[in-house]
């Protein structure tokens, strides 16, 4: 295979082409200490507070979209075509504070100003999007980064001041000169890298991926990276052979069919939220509380199933929706259910060389309920406690059929199959739902951790289910972040 | 009108790092540029609470690649301990650990990673020691890190048995983490003569100083600390960062060359002190309006394992364990307990808001007991007429309350809102809604006497620039930018004429830490004491040279009228420089009025009291313990504001960061005594999604009574305490589901567990006393 062995991309105005750096080197190192910008600061080295936030831009078709990632964790070489803008390319060249950093000079935003940069580097992604100038689309676009000393209400000003009066900026000015030499160095082709016994590669179709997988199956897979970066970053662990999936562009796709959603394995949260979040509300709501935008911008739903974390949000819809999934191993397809993915504690059915290609997800069908509840200790960006999903086909009165996925409750995302069981075809009522319940102790053992007691997951498993037969036959409220 | 300068007093204006905030411009510890030969250091921790060291082999570490110097105690030319107050924290353990995270040795390499991977060659083995791990068991084998302490008035015993009812209970209140943004940083750089110079992420240069000479044996003369910057400190960078700032000290001494570093967020967590959590144990007597008449305490602190700052912690919250109420017969007890995990510290509000938790549980405890509103409860035990001396016999002169929480009361519609909860919650089984309103009252003075102190050194320069240095630290505080104009205003210049600089131990000597709110109050006044020097001189100087009498020299904005004459500063100044008038001056400052006897537990420890009050209100799911904050209102008390923007700033920060605290930021040790939540993925501080949904603040107008800077008050630590409405709120919600007729248990933090755990708990006993009454 004919692969480039040079990584390009485009940062302050020039193409950077390097060829013997470190692959699992942090995009905020090599700002920090190869170039001396320290304008982005290492708050957690895990994605989770946004101190290191950069903007990076990626050519789709004939514009470039502009999106928040955490540098802490993102490997340099995931930077391979794209346009890296960090806190100190702000100003324009009169030297005059971009719209977003003026804002929250006014409102006050900053106090120790250590997460600013990163604020501002969130707000500046805002800016190019879309994003309307309310307090909570905001927040949520905020909460990936954390703020120890204002309390966040000036900086959510700051943000609707900014975005409200939105003036062409020095990036959008630049913008067709910035797409030019995005062209240049689209990765239409392979790349890869080699330094000091590291391989990185990163193919640009799936059948090279498929082909460099066959000829490495001890490679590890890189997707969005929120995970896999940790055990570089935390864990400290040396990664020989990395293959990154960024640049396969045929895995970015999302399908829809009569009956059903095909979703690429690379789609990212953000890419799938539109058409998910319409499809099922709550999977919305869920995907909306998972990570910062940072982690929605680079996670992938592929990722959060290949990694097979009990605790992974995604599997306990898609159990309950009955997804599968299309594997791959050189030109070999199979699909297999979800819930056959997942063996024992972070053990899958995945073949050596072989990787997830895509998850097929059914539509709802005109009787059916899906409800989806995340229990964590904060709702933004936390790990659930417990998290579950329950779908239900009525017929008439009676329960057709029905699937519950738990994730937090076993080794493994699970279903809870003797629960199921009980109310398969019983008429969905209180006696019902109550006749049910102590079946959710013969599902689960949960653990104790420094998420939850045992306890509490016993006690969240059955008030949930408690909760879907509430919701599903009342109309009475019965969650706190919908009250008003 | 006449003109005005720019940045006087009073003026809301922008911190004075604002645009270095924004454009990444603004340099902390970790981003100063060091020469090319810096080397990293990296330390290596104890994985036991409580172990004698067995054996110890670095072999490898030494020889391992990159590796420059590798240190343990045995290697330290000077002290090892360095305890800020008492001994007891060594910079590198000897022979035994006392926590999980102890520092064991230090090595120094040519990059972080390959100081890292070193480290982890080590052979350390260990031979366990019994450990406690939380107050409690050290409590019950009296183990402590200092002598308990307490504080008494009247006959609480006697006045306990006379009085109508009485309530004996236990309250938790949990700890917390700074989780400032930057974590511990320090770089060295060794200078001839073996002198030292240290930038360190430090709220205390002078101690820093201190201590980094002891390890070194070296005179405090030989040693600079400076500090810029810190990228939050809340009392986390008091007293821990010292140990940072000794090692890379001594890891420099040993290279004799530059070394830097900074604690990653995962042993920054593990390795460093946090908020103490106590264990509150009480017995009140109360009459049947629920006034309280005479109350034992025993505040039971988690110390860890040395004294650092825990005995003045302790004390502090003994000394707000009446929060606004009046107590009568109180016998308040606190016990400094001694655990084997890392070294509890300072802590915004200082054991203040441990202290206060514990009377607010108490107070709440009373309403629910009686069925009353909890906020009558509280308005009619405030301090009042005849009722206004506290169990440490200073009498509260400046008591505003009683109008403060009338207003709050009003403005918020408290009594409106509390009718329309009720019936809500009627009507509603899985959703319930709550509302407190908590006041607070919070002693500002170091309680330590000595420390209320503060110099400040100013230079005027020919051109009329003015280089502005005092003993403050800027930990995001807006500190600086406040000091600053309090000097405009003194010498009547713009504010941007004010060089602000970094806080420096060779240019202002032995100070105090910037902390117990008092960095403004102290350092505004030293600085003031500056400007008023050299305007006396400039004032004397001109009126001998234009010979006019003194009174006709006068500082307006940006001039000098003098006589008949009107120059601008600068010129002044150049004149006065050509007449040979010194141009520098140095300030003090000392609190007045304040004393403490700590022997019999009574004095005026302090200056003047801060107050506020907030009302907050939730709505919880009963079914998950899941809660959000609706709406929050706030009235609080700065005096006549140096900078309302940064005030405003320090009260709504204070407030959320004190909902974190008792909501969502759990601390969480497994059974070996190691803190399993040390990072952000686990350990939980609000987000811009948990503020209020509906959030209003106020800075209540007042005047400090007390002659501090420009009338203002400290606004630091007192606005944390705010955020105890946020847990009552969530407790009255709870106390819904039994329709009031049973009281929840509820301890701190209210994670969601708890607050599903307590409701659990009520529903359980609710059905119990169904069945029984059926029976």
């Amino acid at each position: 295979m004919d692969m480039r062995n040079t990584l390009r991309f485009l940062h302050r105005g020039q193409v950077r082409s390097l060829a013997n750096v470190d692959p699992t080197q942090t995009v905020l190192r090599f700002l920090r200490e190869t170039d001396g910008l320290t304008g982005t600061k290492e708050g957690c080295a895990e994605g989770d507070c946004g101190a290191c936030t950069v903007v990076v831009g990626r050519l789709q078709g004939e514009r470039v979209e502009y999106r928040a990632l955490n540098s802490c964790i993102m490997f340099l070489p995931t930077l391979d075509g794209c346009h890296l803008l960090t806190v100190e390319d702000l100003r324009a060249p009169d030297d005059a504070l971009h719209p977003v950093q003026q804002a929250m000079v006014d409102q006050h935003g900053s106090q120790c100003g250590f997460c600013t940069p990163g604020f501002v580097m969130s707000l500046f992604a805002a800016y190019h999007s879309d994003l309307p100038p309310e307090r909570q689309p905001l927040a949520d676009a905020l909460a990936g980064n954390l703020c120890r000393c204002t309390g966040y209400r000036p900086i959510l000003d700051a943000g609707i001041a900014a975005l409200s009066d939105k003036q062409p900026d020095q990036l959008a000015q630049d913008q067709s000169e910035v797409i030019r030499q995005l062209r240049e160095i689209a990765p239409t082709d392979g790349l890869a890298l080699e330094n000091a016994g590291k391989h990185f590669f990163a193919p640009a179709t799936s059948d090279e991926l498929a082909a460099l997988l066959s000829d490495h199956p001890d490679a590890q897979i890189l997707a969005g990276g929120t995970d896999v970066g940790l055990w570089v970053t935390k864990e400290h662990r040396r990664l020989d052979t990395v293959i990154y999936l960024g640049n396969v562009r045929d895995l970015q796709t999302v399908t829809e069919t009569p009956d059903a959603f095909e979703i690429g394995t690379m789609v990212t949260y953000t890419d799938a939220f539109d058409t998910l979040a319409t499809a099922f509300p709550d999977m919305g709501e869920l995907l909306r509380r998972l990570g910062g935008l940072q982690v929605r911008n680079a996670g992938t739903i592929g990722g959060n199933i290949a990694n097979a974390s009990p605790i992974g949000d995604t599997p306990p819809p898609l159990l309950a929706l009955g997804a599968t999934l299309v594997l791959r191993h050189g030109p070999d397809r199979r699909t297999l259910p979800l819930e056959d993915y997942f063996k024992s504690y972070r053990q899958t059915a995945l073949a050596p060389g072989e990787f997830i290609e895509g998850i097929h997800i059914p539509k709802l069908g005109p009787h059916d309920e899906l409800r989806v509840y995340k229990i964590s200790k904060r709702f933004d960006q936390d790990i659930s406690a417990v998290c579950a999903a329950f779908w239900l086909r009525k017929s008439g009165q009676k329960i057709e059929d029905v699937r519950i996925g738990f994730g937090g409750m076993a080794a493994i995302p699970k279903r809870a199959h003797q629960t199921e069981q009980l109310l398969r075809g019983a008429a969905w009522n209180e006696a019902t739902m109550e006749r049910a319940l102590p079946a959710l102790d013969r599902d689960f053992s949960p653990l104790t951790d420094f998420r939850s007691s045992a306890e509490y997951r016993r006690v969240i498993a059955r008030n949930l289910l408690r909760k879907f037969f509430v919701e599903t036959t009342t109309s009475s409220p019965a969650r706190v972040l919908e009250y008003a | 009108m006449p003109e005005a300068i720019k940045g006087g007093v009073h003026a809301a204006l922008p911190h004075d790092s604002a645009h270095k905030h924004v454009s990444g411009e603004a340099t902390y510890t970790d981003d100063i540029p060091a020469p090319t030969t810096v080397l990293h250091a990296y330390l290596a921790m104890s994985d036991r609470p409580h172990a004698r060291l067995t054996r110890l082999d670095l072999t490898a570490v030494r020889n391992a690649p990159g590796v420059r110097s590798v240190l343990v105690a045995a290697d330290i030319p000077g002290e090892v301990d360095i305890g800020p107050v008492a001994p007891g924290d060594p910079v590198l353990a000897v022979e035994t650990v006392e926590y999980a995270g102890q520092a064991i040795f230090a090595v120094a390499a040519d990059t972080l990673d390959q100081a890292r991977a070193a480290a982890n060659l080590a052979v350390v083995e260990y031979s366990d020691l019994p450990a406690a791990l939380t107050a409690a068991e050290a409590f019950d084998q009296q183990s402590f890190v200092s002598p308990p302490s307490q504080l008494s008035s009247g006959d609480a015993d006697a006045a306990l048995s006379r009085a109508p009812r009485r309530l004996r209970g236990v309250f938790e209140v949990g700890g917390q983490d700074h989780f400032y943004l930057e974590g511990q940083a320090a770089l060295a750089l060794p200078r001839e003569d073996g002198d030292m110079l240290v930038h360190s992420s430090t709220q205390h240069p002078s101690e820093v100083q201190k201590l980094v000479a002891k390890v070194l044996g070296r005179p405090a003369a030989a040693v600079t600390v400076e500090v810029r910057r810190m990228g939050g400190g809340f009392g986390g960078k008091e007293t821990q960062a010292a140990q940072a700032a000794c090692i890379v000290a001594l890891l420099a001494n040993a290279t004799q060359r530059p070394v830097r570093l900074c604690l990653d967020r995962d042993d920054d967590m593990v390795m460093t002190g946090k908020r103490h959590d106590f264990t509150v144990r009480y017995d009140v007597g109360f009459d049947d309006n629920g006034i309280i008449e005479a109350i034992k305490f025993d505040y039971l602190a988690r110390c860890g394992m040395s004294p650092d700052l825990s005995a003045a912690i302790v004390d502090r919250a003994l000394f707000h364990a009446d929060n606004a109420y009046y107590l009568g017969n109180a016998q308040i007890a606190g016990y400094p307990c001694k655990t084997h995990t890392v070294s509890n510290t300072a802590f915004r509000g200082f054991g203040g808001p441990q202290g206060m938790m514990g009377i607010e549980h108490v107070v709440d405890e009373i309403a629910r007991t009686l069925g009353k509103d909890p906020l009558d409860i509280r308005r009619a035990n405030l301090y009042g007429p005849g009722r206004d001396v506290t169990p440490y016999e200073q009498t509260v002169e400046d008591n505003i309350l009683p109008e403060l929480l009338a207003e709050l009361e009003e403005s918020s519609d408290y009594r409106r809102r509390r009718e329309e909860i009720d019936a809500f919650n009627a009507a509603n089984t899985v959703l319930k809604r709550g509302i407190a309103l908590t006041p607070l009252k919070f002693g500002i003075s170091f309680t330590t006497t000595f420390l209320n102190q503060a110099g400040a050194l100013l230079h005027v320069y020919t051109d009329g620039s003015v280089h502005l240095n005092h003993g403050g630290t800027e930990m995001g505080q807006g500190l600086y930018i406040k000091v600053a104009q309090v000097v405009a205003e003194e010498l009547q210049i713009d504010v941007g004429r004010v060089k602000i600089t970094a806080t420096t131990t060779d240019k202002v000597p032995n100070t105090s830490a910037t902390a117990a709110s008092a960095g403004s109050d102290l350092n505004g006044m030293a600085a003031q004491a500056a400007a008023r020097e050299i305007k006396s001189r400039l004032i004397s100087f001109a009126a001998e040279h234009f010979k006019v009498p003194e009174g006709e020299v006068q500082f307006a904005a940006n001039a000098v009228h003098v006589g008949t004459n009107k120059l601008t500063f600068a010129e002044l100044v150049q004149l006065a420089y050509l007449n040979r008038v010194s141009l520098s001056a140095t300030g003090f400052y000392r609190t007045p009025k304040i004393w403490y006897d700590k022997e019999n537990g009574r004095g005026r420890p302090f200056f003047y009291f801060a107050y506020g009050a907030a009302v907050s209100e939730t709505v919880i799911d009963t079914l998950t313990g899941e809660y959000r904050i609706l709406r929050t209102d706030i009235l609080h008390d700065v005096g006549k504001s140096l900078n309302p923007a940064v005030d405003l700033g320090q009260v709504e920060g204070g407030f959320i960061q004190g909902m974190g605290w008792l909501t969502t930021e759990e601390l969480w040790w497994d059974d070996e005594g190691r803190l399993r939540t040390h990072a952000p993925s686990t350990y939980k501080i609000p987000t811009a999604n948990d503020l209020p949904d509906d959030f209003r603040v106020s800075l209540r107008p007042n005047v400090n009574r007390e002659e501090t800077i420009h009338r203002s008050k400290a606004v630091g630590e007192p606005p944390l305490m705010l955020g105890m409405s946020v847990f009552f709120a969530i407790k009255d919600a709870i106390a819904a589901v039994a329709g009031g007729r049973l009281i929840p248990h509820l301890d701190a933090p209210a994670t969601p567990e708890r607050v599903l755990m307590a409701v659990e708990e009520l529903r359980a006993r609710l059905a119990e006393g169904e069945r029984e009454a059926a029976e």
